[in-house]
This record gives structure tokens, sequence and C-alpha cells, in this order.
């Protein structure tokens, strides 16, 4: 790795990849610093998995360059293993063996000195709560002690650099919480994280997110910078009969989208308008509205104004 | 040099483990050997007796009476029906209740008379009458095996029929029998068994090692380590070759103390012999399981390549009797060079060296076999 390069861990430039003329991957770039959780946020099917089996040398990119931490993938894809870890969407592990069997397996596998093996093993079993499942088979745990499971044993090797592919998707509130902190924990001690997700709220504690939709990068940064530069505003109407409300607004000029939350109509509108509280107020669609008011945007508007009929 | 020797082992350890707690396919490897030997040892047997016959008897004298125990004494045939006329023993013979029929004509004493097999000193003639047979045999011909046990009778002597010493004549060739001097069909039954049941067992095994990573959803973590082709696939057989190496010694020590089937003295060289089989067989399971896309299709391809590997080895129908084109495919199988050198090195006393060609054969399936697998397994999605 030369000294410039120090800081990206992933380099990545007009990355395709077709299954058959159908681009599931469709000239993407990206930069991704050292330390850093990033996150790739779309719905099923958008290529965020495809993406990241390109970036661990799992694909063949039909197309592009790939560089992960200062490795040409997929050329180098081998020597790459012992640098990073991977958590499948779908348990991987074995679940006719006991947790200790797995994480033995694991550590033998990546070749752990014996002496360091049993260190390590005793370490993420401690950090990942499995010391009293030890002799659980993998098979019959919980979805939540077969998470920590997953991470204990692709951390086990010390990675620098490691991918999650949609590592939640089967656990419950409780542990995805607990499961995120364990991130931040691994991202104090060094790792670079690389982590797909469908979920706002789990995209929202990334350092940085990539949308994407349709094999294509819609929009990157920090969520916070995304929501500051969305172009739109966000206003949100209170009132009796908000489903009719909601059917008069779409489609008309300056309205991007609306969407319901509970007793409340979330609208958005285009930032080229300058008063968007008045705007509303001032149309006819909103009669009968008992409150329109400006709000913080969050990541979920971001996603609506940057994929699908949101997309300017 | 640590490194992938450490990675082999880690598959071993892993397939153990797995081995250990699938009961049911741990129950298979002892009660294969087991439940086959046992019943293929005593169940299949080339030295037909007791074939089920009718008998039709025009003559109704003591001379036909006398002949048909002659005939029932060689313990060939057995007499279970008396029919009256040549059409029910047709009958009898197309309804399968009786394999053969036997035929005496009512002319038969004037028959036996003349027969040069009766040994009454008449001269021999040229008298067509002279050289008739005494009597006839209508035989359901479509099995060789019984068809033939029966032909064997067609120069039986008649001589005791006339209360004489059976004539001492002597045979036109000397023929010395080696090795199965009693002519005990499980003498070559049971080592050839060893080599059955390891094709069957091995190929089975394996073909489905693969694929069940793939099906229950390990694959994607298991190419994402840092493991080989190789080394998953030499860390996947060694297992099964304890397993084939413990198989044939249940055959061959059950063989021994059942059916009082030699060892041999080249114990070395049957351990050799095996061991190369084994390995040639489970890299054909895994070429196999590389090939599959689901266990199911592992198993419809073992079978597909289980029956011709079985059929063409040797096992039941001698190398020998088939076409040459037959016989290029069954040398393409490792069952076929298994099933000689066994029986080499059990019953014919024969070693590694006299059996080169098939030893090495052998080794060029077990290398080939390992590379193709290797070669074909793709640590890639695409």
């Amino acid at each position: 790795m030369s000294s410039n390069d120090g800081d990206i861990v992933i380099r990545a430039e007009g990355l395709v990849k077709s299954f058959k003329g159908f681009r599931a991957v469709d000239g993407l770039d990206l930069t991704i610093e050292r330390g850093m959780i990033y996150g790739f946020l779309g719905p099923n099917g958008c290529g965020k998995t495809t993406a990241m089996r390109m970036l661990t040398g799992l694909l063949t990119p039909t197309e592009g360059t790939v560089e992960v931490l200062g490795l040409s993938v997929p050329k180098d894809a081998e020597t790459l293993k012992y640098k990073i870890g991977y958590m499948t969407q779908a348990f991987s592990l074995y679940g006719d063996l006991t947790v200790l069997e797995n994480l033995n397996f694991m550590a033998t596998i990546y070749g752990l000195p014996s002496k360091r093996k049993k260190q390590r093993i005793a370490e993420v079993m401690v950090r990942y709560e499995l010391s009293e499942l030890g002799d659980r088979f993998a098979g019959k745990m919980s979805g939540g002690q077969r998470q920590r499971l997953a991470l204990a044993t692709a951390v086990l090797h010390e990675p620098q650099l490691l991918f999650l592919d949609e590592p939640t998707s089967a656990v419950d509130p409780e542990s995805r919480r607990h499961f995120w902190e364990q991130l931040f924990d691994l991202v104090d001690g060094g790792t670079s994280i690389v982590v797909t997700t469908h979920f706002m709220d789990e995209a929202e504690r990334c350092h940085k997110i990539a949308i994407m939709e349709a094999g294509q990068k819609r929009a990157d940064g920090a969520p916070k910078d995304l929501m500051a530069a969305m172009g739109a505003n966000v206003v949100e109407i209170e009132g009796p009969n908000l489903r009719e409300i909601r059917r008069r607004l779409l489609g008309t000029e300056g309205i991007i989208t609306a969407a319901q939350l509970g007793a409340r109509l979330r609208v958005l509108v285009r930032d080229d308008i300058a008063d968007p509280e008045a705007f509303l107020k001032n149309k006819d669609e909103t009669n009968g509205a008992t409150l329109i008011e400006k709000v913080r945007p969050n990541l979920e508007d971001v996603f609506v104004t940057a994929t699908g009929e949101g997309r300017q | 040099m640590i490194r992938p020797l450490s990675r082999i082992s880690a598959i071993f350890f892993k397939e153990l483990s797995q081995l250990r707690r699938d009961r049911m396919t741990f129950g298979m490897v002892i009660m294969i050997p087991l439940i086959q030997l046992i019943l293929f040892g005593y169940a299949i047997n080339t030295n037909i007796r007791d074939i089920p016959v009718a008998v039709v008897d025009h003559s109704q004298t003591g001379l036909s009476r006398i002949l048909i125990q002659m005939v029932e004494a060689t313990r060939v045939v057995k007499v279970t029906e008396r029919l009256t006329s040549i059409e029910e023993a047709e009958t009898a013979i197309k309804a399968a209740r009786v394999r053969a029929a036997f035929i005496l004509p009512d002319d038969l004493s004037q028959r036996v008379a003349r027969s040069p097999a009766a040994n009454l000193g008449t001269p021999p003639s040229t008298d067509e009458e002279t050289s008739r047979p005494v009597a006839q045999w209508i035989v359901d011909g479509s099995d060789t095996m019984i068809a033939g046990a029966i032909k064997s009778l067609r120069n039986m002597p008649l001589a005791e029929l006339n209360r004489q010493a059976p004539n001492r004549s002597t045979p036109t060739f000397e023929v010395a029998l080696f090795f199965n001097p009693e002519q005990r069909t499980a003498i070559n039954i049971v080592p050839g068994l060893v080599g059955i049941i390891l094709t069957m067992t091995m190929i089975m095994f394996t073909s489905a090692a693969i694929v069940r990573e793939r099906e229950r959803g390990n694959m994607e973590m298991l190419i994402n380590t840092p493991v080989r082709p190789i080394e998953l696939m030499i860390g996947k057989i060694i297992p099964y070759i304890f397993i084939g190496l413990l198989q044939t010694v249940i055959i061959l020590g059950l063989g021994h103390l059942l059916f009082n089937v030699p060892f041999g003295d080249k114990i070395f060289d049957l351990f050799v012999g095996t061991l190369l089989f084994i390995g040639a067989s489970l890299s054909l399971g895994l070429v196999l399981s590389t090939i599959a896309q689901s266990q199911l299709q592992a198993t419809q391809m073992t079978v597909f390549v289980l029956l011709p590997s079985i059929l063409l080895s040797g096992f039941m129908f001698p190398y020998e009797g088939m076409p040459v084109v037959a016989q290029y495919i069954a040398e393409a199988f490792p069952a076929t060079h298994f099933m000689r050198m066994i029986r080499g090195f059990v019953l014919r006393d024969a070693g590694l060296l006299e059996l080169h060609r098939d030893v090495l054969w052998m080794c060029g399936f077990f290398v080939l076999g390992m590379i193709v697998a290797a070669f074909r397994f793709k640590k890639r999605l695409d």
C-alpha cells in the first residue's frame, strides 16, 4: 500500500457486474476510508450484496477495478482473505457443530497458532457473550445468539476490514442495538467496517453511507450531510382526511412525495420553493389541515428523494 | 507448510464431528458391509442345485422310474411335478412352476438298450436308431446358467441302469483347479464384495460432500476463508479413508469367520491396494459432487456410475466374457481394477508387483480425480 493511500481501505472505479445481460451493479465508484462504518443502503435487489461480493473477491467484476487494503481484487483475493472478515446474510456456520467447534474450525482454517487460537477464542467468547453457550449446537440457538457467533467467528483472525451483509435482518431490536455497540467497539479498536442494510435507523448509525438503487449509487456521504443537502424540505400536516389530502397533493407541482406516519402526513417539498409551509398552506389541496409545520429531515426522506420516483 | 496442514486438519476434524453426529450414516458404515456380506455370502451361488422340473413319463416302466431317480440323484434337478403330456409340461414352464421338463418316450427301453451310454456292449453302429438319445429335456433357456446346468446332464452315463459299475473312461483333458479347488462361490464372492461395498459407500459419501456445503448454506462462508480447494478435498476424504478400511476389515474378517475365505499372505499389498481403491473411489465421488447442484442430483449421479461399475467389474460376470468395447469401459472404472487386485492378493497370493498395471492405473485415477475435483471447485460465486 502506497503511503498516500494509507487512509483508504477500498477504492473501486467503474464497477459493473452483469448476469446474462442484467446489470446488477452498474458503474459503481467507491472510496472508503479507514476506521469508519460504511453502509450500503438500498432495497432488496439493488445490487448491494453483489457489490460487496465483488469487493471481497467472491464475484469477478464484469468491468472496473477494485483495490481493497492495497490489494487488487480479484487477482489477490486469496491473500486478502487473511485480512478481511465476512459475515454472510444467512447464517452460514455449521448448525450441527457446537459453538466451540465452529470457533475452533474457523480459527484453524485461518491458521492461528494453537496458543493464539485458545486466547482468541476465549476473548471473543467473553466479548460476544458466548461463554455459557460453548457446547450448544449452532443450529439450535436463537437468531441473536447465532448473530453473535457469526460476528465472533468473523473477527477471530482480527481482520483489518469487516464485511457484514445485512447482519441484523434476523434479530430483535434489542439484539440489533447491542450489535451496533459491538461494531463501534471494533471500529474503536481500528477495524474498518462495510455493512449492507435496508433499515434506515441502521444506516443512520453509519459514518458514511451510499444509497443504492438499480445497481447504481444515487447518493453518498455522511447521513447528516446527506440530510442537509437533500434538495427538499420536509413538512408535516395534521388534521382529518389525511388520506384524501395525500391523494390530492401527489403529482402537484413542487411536491416530491407524501407519506402518512400515524396521525401525520409527511410531505417532501422541492427546495426551490422558498417557504414550504406557506406554499402548502396556500394550496387548495390542503384544505381541512389543522397543522402544517416544517420538520427536521431524516434518512428516509433522503432515501426517498434520492431514489424511485422522487429522484430528480 | 504449517498453514495447509492446519487447514486440512480443520476440515478433517469438522467432517469427523459432523459424521459422528449423523447416526444414520454412521450406522450405514457398519451395517452395509455386515448385512450385505451375510446376505450375499450365503445367497449368491453359481453352483446351481435342485432346479424344479416336471417329468412326463410316457414309458411308465421300472426302467423309466430308475432313470428318473438317477437324474434326481445328481442333485442338479428336483422333480416337483409329474405330468402326462408335453403340452402340460410346456404350460408349466411358461407359468414358471418348473424350469424344465424331462420327457421319457414310450420306447425308452429300446433306446436305452441301443445307447452307448448304457454300456451294454453292443458294438457301435452307424445305424440311425442307435445314435438316438434315450430321452429329452425341454428347458426354459432364457437363463443361461439354468440351461447350462441342465446341459451338463446331456452326457450322463447310464451304466448304472443295468446294475453295472459306471465305466471309468479317461477324460480327454485333465483339469487342475488352483486357488478354489472345491469350487465354493463364496471364495470368489467375498473378496469381490469388498470392491462392491467400497464402491457403493465411498462414492455415495463423497458425492454429497461438497454439494452438502452448498445446500446447507455453508459454502459462502467456506469460500470466504483462505482454504484452498485441494486442501478442502483432502480434508474431506481422510475420514472416509478410515471408514473404507474399517469396512474392508469387517468384510474380510467376517468372510474368514463365516465362509472360511483366506486372507492370503499379502497383507501389506492388500492394505496398499485397498487404500488406493478407496482413494480412487473417493476422488470419483468428489468429482461428482462438484458437478451436482443438489444432494438429490448427487445421489442420481452416484447410481448412474454405480451400476455399470458393479456390473462390468467382473464381480458377477467374467470380464473375459464381455465384448471388447465393454472391456474398455470396464477398464475405466476403479472397481474393475480392484476386483482383479483383491482376488489376486487374497486368493492367488499375487503381489503389487504382479498387478502393477492395476496399481498404476488406480494411482493415476486418484491423482487425476483429486486434480479435477479441486480444479472444478471454484472459490467464486460466478
